[in-house]
């Protein structure tokens, strides 16, 4: 199986920095998703399991089962919540940054 | 095989054959735990592939082809990566994964360009608008250059285990 990728590095078209552990049809995963295409950011989509439960990936790499996560290694931070993803986007690629 | 019954001749397929180079895809890769989109040439880059196409999740070749293919175990003798394609979707392969106990991931490739790209399109019949790849093998090098394959040119089919391992011990 392959690894996460949690530490920093170059990005490339083909393994950008930013990976978004997300799940199908889930609003608040695409709300972080507009707000990654409305800066233009290259980012991975791993898509996980709807069962609460069995979402042990995004709780190795975020401390809880919740999705949307997002693990950005330019900056290496990682988190949770759809609302804090966004004000991070913001905060960090927005205009103001 | 040895079958009572008649089986389909599906004639030639007009897919890689050995020394060719196989066409590069990318498609949404399953484990067990998610799935993201991977392309061929990222797996290939890694090492040697073996690329299994299998008729889909919960039809019986695919769960004999999982079963023989956990039980040989082949990616701890030899220096591979196994992955197999199917038409059948990211939930339906994370449930095979669970089910087979196999510790190898599945491309989901519904709409299946992939078996047109490589020219092996099975038209099943009985199932309107539903196409999916024949039986196929290939094992593939770093650039993705043919050193095996095997396309069943029947249906139904099951690969030659013993000939896939053959092909590995050899490269």
């Amino acid at each position: 199986m392959s690894e996460t990728a949690t530490t920093g590095g170059p990005s490339t078209a083909d393994d950008p920095s930013i990976t978004l552990y997300r799940l199908q049809a889930c609003p608040f995963c695409e709300r972080v998703v507009r707000k990654l295409h409305e800066y233009d950011l290259p980012f991975r989509s791993r898509f996980v399991e709807p069962m609460h439960s069995e979402r042990d990936v995004v709780k190795r790499i975020s401390g809880q089962r919740a999705v949307p996560a997002i693990i950005d290694a330019n900056t290496g931070v990682t988190m949770s919540e759809s609302a804090n993803i966004v004000e991070y986007l913001d905060r960090t690629y927005g205009e103001a940054a | 095989m040895d079958l009572e019954f008649d089986v389909v001749d599906l004639g030639d397929a007009g897919h890689p054959q050995v020394g060719e180079q196989a066409p590069e895809f990318v498609r949404p890769l399953v484990n067990d735990e998610y799935w993201e989109d991977v392309a061929l040439s990222e797996l290939t880059a890694e090492g040697p592939v073996l690329l299994v196409f299998y008729p889909m999740d919960g039809s019986f070749p695919a769960t004999y082809v999982w079963n023989e293919l956990r039980d040989r175990a082949w990616d701890e003798t030899y220096d591979v990566t196994i992955v197999g394609l199917s038409i059948s979707s990211p939930y339906e392969h994370k449930t095979l994964i669970e089910d087979r106990e196999i510790p190898y991931r599945l491309f989901s490739d519904p709409q299946n360009g992939v078996a047109e790209s490589y020219g092996i399109v099975h038209d099943l019949d009985g199932m309107a608008g539903v196409s999916e790849p024949r039986p196929a093998v290939f094992l593939l090098e770093e650039d993705r250059t043919v050193q095996y394959a095997w396309v069943a040119r029947e249906w139904p089919d099951l690969p030659d285990y013993d000939a896939i391992e053959d092909a590995l011990a050899e490269h």
